[in-house]
């Protein structure tokens, strides 16, 4: 739609990620390994789960569109599923990584703890899952035309950035919480780790209906986000200190 | 039918199928230059964008020329305000992006001519050394009805809507999105169309070889930009030439009989010419039906040769060709060779039945060439009328043989002064305009051999062409009564021609030529292109050759190569290898035909002079290009593009408000970051 828009949405969904990056994960090679290492977990579940979902399109009645919309759907949800099993095999890589790491190292403790594995991880599926969100969407707002001549909303840029903004941030929160109830064996919370992933992407299958699936997604972000902010150790003693001290 | 076209694309993802709707049927308007001017239409080398508005009414017009408030626009144009002043205006005015013309009959105008009023005023017969009082329609104005828009320079694109349903899609998304509601403006997001059309070659002809040549010269992979208008010119002739033996040809005199090939419009590839142009062709070709047996039977003393010239709207490219190789003793015959000529004009629309010989009166201040010319006038007078001695010859190929050699003949026509055809070179010189109607209820098949009105007028006047020729060349008088043009075949020629049939029945022949060229005149250009051999010469070569030829038993390789067989001659004759009428069960014999029809180059002088700069040729070249298409979207206001940067500058002025109390992220950011944060916070904030 044209250079405006481009930017604008290039900027809400990857600017944040895009921050994050700089300041806390570029300086550390060991960081940036770990980051691209997630990428590519989370690129290898996408491969599965649209192979499966290919597959099953392509036996299945191309005509019938309740039936594509269904095979759809059971897409979405098994790359979910898929995404947290990779997720859950890549924290065992790391796991081991760490041992081998703390065992070269000099000092005989690992350079990097797992929280902040968790967090670079998380961070990595966030990235890797906002770009394939989004850039497909980004090229074709360059061009001079905007969504809307067969009934679509024209907010579908804007809500597309918005929606790649909160997954992104989602899956950093949840690969903090995910990895701390491994360590902590608290199973209950990979369930719901696992089941808030699936009503987010079960709230994206409500589109266009906009206002059905934003703000749910937003508060979901925003829950996440303290979740995750408490389950890595911080409190609400530490957040008032950090606040009040002067910068 | 929008929601229609997305229910289709259910499980298309494609964010651009959600945006763009391809439009697929376009007609451009593409550029052409000469020596000295470039006419025809240009658009932006990545397309012009405007909001439609359809053009209806005057208030219309003023709304997209001074009023609206969401320039620019591109026009629909309905058909009544395709005229000269409305698209003068849009030429000046900096608000129009581009115009899609409606091509229909509702609302058409009396009368439409995009060519000039006086056509190939600059290289015909008449100059100041040559009539000068009759040069540049100074005696007689042919088309008073010409706008002249066809050669007018537009630096927007003009596309054609032939297609129905498509124009229903744009003036569906016209009207659902941009349609004034009492008078007020419409609100974004508004319905828009984008034209690709951009042209390659600019200014003149010089210039465009010029930088042809450059490349052609000095660049690896050259890049051509336009292209000269070449074709080939179809000849026949009733006694065999050898045409191995160029120059003169020995104990020769002929008789030409001529008729041009070609049409143009507006747009690019649309010329049905009916009354300019198939008059005359399917005349000459009923002519050669006629006359062939009995000059087989009974043969006259002189030759008659049948000729038709491609690239006539052009400065007369065909027939410039054909004089400049007669002159170079490059042809089979030359100019001392021909007796006389007859040219066949627009001979379609005679009403009462009345036909006009036009002859030269320059040329026939010469006492042997007026009484030559008298002798001719006299055998075609049974329908026809003389004109008087003032009077100048319309545009008409006979006029490049007179530049070289002022040989008698004449021009045959329905009119006397100006053309009686008011659709002269425009889209719109269609069978109608030929009044060619059939009666209710007819199949297409029984349509083919129907005799229409149109079908009789014409062989009337093959059948005149076909006697007097037979007399000027000498033949005798009681011969005459066996020369008769069918008005079946013409009948059968006249509704393939001017109607969009395929050519599948014509003549109960379907043609195939190795290596499978096969024939389908499924419109009816007749344009002159510069890439590849337009449908009409083919069809127009196939017809003589099975209307002239005779059938051999020869073999297919046999028919390739006729040399190594003594009793065929190559020199003499073309040999075409023909794939027969199909049988009840569907089958064909194929079979091989010998006729003496031969194309002949149709390319101006001038190229093969080098002079593209040239007075005396024509020069006519058409640009290149890459691609042309079109496409709808709809555009959102500005106020929403601006929206988007708001959101994300507040997006991104919340987070480094974060990360600027560092404390709260100590563990993982070292001091002093301030020079790098403050950088990146501007450049996220363009």
């Amino acid at each position: 739609m044209t250079l405006a828009v481009f930017f604008g949405c290039a900027f809400i969904a990857f600017g944040p990620s895009f921050a994050l990056f700089v300041f806390t994960i570029a300086r550390e090679p060991l960081r940036v390994i770990i980051l691209i290492a997630g990428a590519f977990f989370w690129l290898l579940s996408l491969l599965l789960s649209s192979l499966v979902w290919f597959i099953a399109i392509k036996a299945s009645n191309s005509q019938d569109p309740s039936l594509q919309r269904g095979l759809l759907i059971f897409g979405v949800f098994f790359s979910v599923l898929l995404q947290e099993v990779f997720r859950f095999a890549y924290y065992r890589l790391l796991r081991k990584a760490n041992e081998g790491l703390a065992a070269i190292s000099d000092d005989d403790s690992s350079a990097i703890s797992v929280r902040q594995m968790a967090y670079v991880a998380g961070l990595g599926f966030g990235i890797m899952s906002g770009a394939f969100s989004m850039i497909n969407v980004l090229s074709d707002s360059l061009g001079p035309g905007t969504v809307g001549i067969f009934g679509d909303s024209q907010y579908y840029f804007i809500t597309a950035a918005l929606m790649t903004l909160a997954l992104t941030l989602l899956h950093t929160f949840w690969g903090v919480v995910f990895f701390e109830g491994c360590e902590k064996s608290r199973w209950w919370v990979i369930a719901a780790v696992v089941s808030l992933h699936l009503l987010v992407a079960g709230l994206s299958l409500l589109n266009p209906l906009y206002e059905g699936s934003l703000p749910p997604v937003y508060v979901i972000t925003l829950l996440m986000g303290v979740w995750a902010f408490f389950s890595s150790g911080g409190s609400l003693h530490s957040l008032s200190a950090l606040c009040t001290r002067k910068t | 039918m929008l929601k229609g076209l997305m229910f289709l694309c259910v499980l298309c993802s494609s964010v651009e199928q959600k945006i763009y709707v391809v439009l697929n049927e376009t007609v451009p308007c593409v550029r052409l230059l000469n020596a000295t001017h470039q006419i025809g239409c240009q658009s932006s080398i990545s397309g012009d964008t405007g909001v439609l508005h359809v053009l209806e009414t005057e208030s219309d017009l003023d709304w997209i020329l001074s009023s609206g408030p969401h320039p620019p626009y591109m026009v629909i144009m309905e058909t009544a305000f395709f005229n000269r002043s409305v698209m003068m205006r849009m030429k000046n005015s900096s608000r129009v992006a581009g115009v899609a013309v409606i091509i229909s009959k509702t609302g058409l105008a009396d009368n439409f001519s995009p060519h000039t009023t006086c056509p190939n005023q600059n290289t015909g017969v008449y100059s100041e050394s040559y009539g000068s009082d009759l040069a540049n329609c100074n005696g007689t104005v042919w088309n008073p009805l010409g706008n002249g828009l066809s050669y007018e320079d537009f630096s927007f694109p003009v596309f054609a809507l032939k297609d129905e349903n498509q124009t229903q899609v744009l003036r569906k998304c016209y009207e659902d999105h941009n349609q004034r509601v009492n008078g007020s403006a419409p609100q974004y997001p508004l319905c828009a169309m984008q034209l690709f059309s951009h042209m390659h070659a600019v200014t003149d002809t010089v210039t465009c070889m010029r930088r042809t040549d450059l490349q052609n010269r000095f660049s690896i992979n050259p890049e051509v930009l336009c292209d000269p208008l070449s074709d080939f010119n179809v000849w026949t002739s009733t006694r065999p030439l050898n045409n191995s033996a160029k120059g003169h040809a020995a104990d020769e005199s002929v008789v030409i009989a001529a008729t041009r090939l070609d049409g143009r419009s507006f747009f690019w590839e649309q010329a049905p010419a009916a009354e300019g142009t198939v008059s005359g062709i399917v005349t000459l070709l009923a002519t050669i039906q006629a006359l062939y047996p009995v000059t087989q039977e009974a043969p006259p003393p002189r030759n008659i040769f049948f000729s038709f010239f491609q690239g006539e709207a052009f400065d007369y490219i065909g027939s410039s060709k054909m004089v400049y190789d007669m002159e170079k003793n490059d042809f089979v015959i030359d100019m001392n060779n021909v007796h006389s000529m007859l040219e066949i004009g627009q001979v379609g629309l005679r009403s009462g039945r009345s036909l006009w010989m036009h002859s030269d009166p320059v040329s026939r201040q010469n006492k042997s060439v007026d009484t030559e010319v008298s002798e001719e006038e006299g055998k075609l007078s049974l329908f026809s009328h003389a004109l008087s001695r003032s009077q100048p010859l319309p545009p008409s190929s006979f006029q490049r043989f007179l530049r070289a050699r002022r040989i008698p003949g004449l021009v045959l026509a329905d009119h006397n002064t100006s053309f009686t055809n008011r659709y002269y070179e425009s889209m719109y010189d269609d069978a109608e305009n030929l009044n060619v109607t059939y009666p209710p209820g007819l199949t297409p098949d029984e349509q083919l051999v129907y005799e229409t009105d149109a079908a009789k007028s014409l062989a009337e006047v093959a059948t005149l062409v076909a006697r007097s020729l037979y007399l000027q060349a000498g033949g005798e008088e009681k011969n005459l009564n066996n020369i008769t043009a069918d008005p079946k075949i013409v009948s059968h020629m006249t509704s393939t021609n001017t109607h969009t049939h395929t050519l599948t029945l014509t003549l109960s022949l379907s043609l195939s030529l190795s290596p499978s060229l096969s024939l389908s005149l499924s419109h009816t250009h007749r344009h002159m292109t510069s890439s590849h051999t337009p449908p009409v010469t083919r069809f127009v070569q196939y017809i003589l050759a099975n209307l002239t030829g005779t059938v051999t038993n020869l073999t297919e390789s046999q028919c390739q190569n006729p040399s190594e067989l003594s009793t065929e001659n190559k020199d003499l004759f073309s040999y075409f290898w023909v794939s027969g009428p199909a049988s009840v069960n569907g089958t064909r014999e194929p079979f091989c035909v010998r006729a003496s029809v031969r194309l002949s180059k149709a390319v101006s002088p001038a190229f093969e002079l080098l002079e593209y700069g040239s007075r005396n040729y024509s020069t006519w070249t058409e640009s290149r290009w890459k691609s042309i298409r079109a496409r709808i979207f709809l555009v959102a206001s500005r106020e929403l593009e601006v929206m988007h940067i708001l959101i994300k500058n507040l997006i991104v002025s919340m987070i480094f408000i974060l990360i600027y109390n560092n404390a709260c992220l100590s563990y993982f950011t070292p001091k002093r970051q301030n020079k790098l944060y403050t950088a990146f916070f501007f450049f996220l904030h363009i």
